[in-house]
């Protein structure tokens, strides 16, 4: 049987709450860098991506996305996973590389973005 | 016609088989599959399955039907044969325990879990708790439930979480508690169902809704449910 110690918020509206507005933030940024992209395609240069990304909201923007992603991420697979991975074993490996690629992704992210 | 009947007898099969049985039926009548098995069983009395009412108020036999759950006694043979062939089979997801019946316990444990009745301290001023029109109407869609279990043993979420997961049609009785006025358990009921599975597994499938056989809508219960929750905790 499938328990709960694995999942951090143990409340199902917390769960369902935060998978709709990370979802919304997903949505803005994919939308903000498609608007981006089309304006400013076709070769794009080194200079051109840093100058957007180095701005003080892209990088903002950015790392909650990149938050986002990871709350997202977390909830939709260990969602996945209580309900398709039967053996304890199995679910703790894979919900525990999730998480560890999780936070690599997270630090990597602010690395990127605050590092340079 | 051809059925195909699911068989399983735990003291002599070593594992389930389906059984081919060719049957007559009568010349310009459309038969329910209640009324086919029945023709069956005249000829093999070992075939078992829950029938009672055979007019779809009990509940007692609901099967799956060529991969659709539902009453077999008010589920015309017409609306499910394909291809000339009637494939029946056990309600998926819960154990058999013999050929067509199956084992409701887990199913009735997660019906217990919700409370399914009156929960009022108050003492009722006079003979009776009285309620308006409006607030019963508030009912309907709800109370009608005879509990076949075609709802839950055709979700995938209950599936994989019948323990943990209500399922729809408890979801559904849930809800004819919360929805009633005359209730005063309305925090404890939604404190019990706020944790990541009983309510929130529901992933909007909505195989409930169309099998349901008197044709209630559980997402729409489970969607009242979550709203609930979800202004409780803001």
């Amino acid at each position: 049987m499938v328990t709960n110690v694995l999942n951090y918020g143990r409340s199902g509206v917390a769960d369902w709450v935060v998978q709709r507005f990370s979802a919304l933030i997903l949505a803005a940024y994919t939308v903000v860098m498609v608007i981006w992209l089309a304006v400013n395609g076709g070769e794009l240069t080194f200079a051109q991506w840093q100058g957007f990304m180095g701005q003080t909201w892209v990088r903002i923007f950015t790392l909650l996305t990149v938050l986002a992603l990871a709350g997202h991420a977390w909830i939709g697979l260990w969602t996945v996973a209580t309900d398709y991975m039967k053996k304890g074993g199995v679910r703790v490996a894979f919900l525990g590389s999730v998480a560890i690629s999780l936070f690599v992704y997270v630090v990597w992210g602010i690395s990127i973005l605050w590092g340079f | 016609m051809l059925v195909s009947v699911y068989r399983y007898n735990p003291e002599t099969d070593r594992e389930p088989y389906m059984q081919d049985v060719e049957v007559s039926l009568p010349e310009g009548k459309d038969l329910m599959v209640l009324d086919v098995l029945n023709l069956i069983k005249e000829k093999d009395q070992s075939l078992s399955y829950r029938r009672s009412c055979r007019e779809g108020v009990c509940g007692s036999d609901g099967v799956n039907m060529n991969g659709k759950n539902g009453l077999a006694c008010i589920t015309p043979v017409s609306e499910v044969v394909s291809r000339g062939k009637l494939v029946v089979r056990p309600l998926p997801g819960l154990p058999v325990v013999r050929d067509l019946v199956v084992d409701m316990g887990v199913f009735y444990k997660q019906y217990q879990r919700i409370k399914p009745y009156l929960q009022n301290s108050t003492p009722a001023g006079g003979r009776e708790r009285l309620q308006s029109p409006e607030d019963r109407a508030k009912l309907d869609g709800l109370y009608e439930c005879i509990l076949c279990a075609c709802c839950s043993t055709s979700c995938p979420s209950f599936w994989w979480n019948p323990e943990k997961f209500v399922g729809p049609s408890g979801l559904l009785q849930a809800y004819r508690f919360l929805a009633d006025t005359r209730d005063e358990a309305t925090e404890e009921r939604l404190a019990d169902l706020d944790d990541p599975f009983s309510v929130f597994r529901c992933r909007g499938i909505m195989n409930c809704v169309s099998v349901c056989p008197k044709g209630l809508n559980p997402t729409k219960a489970i969607g009242h449910i979550r709203d609930m929750l979800l202004s409780r905790a803001t």
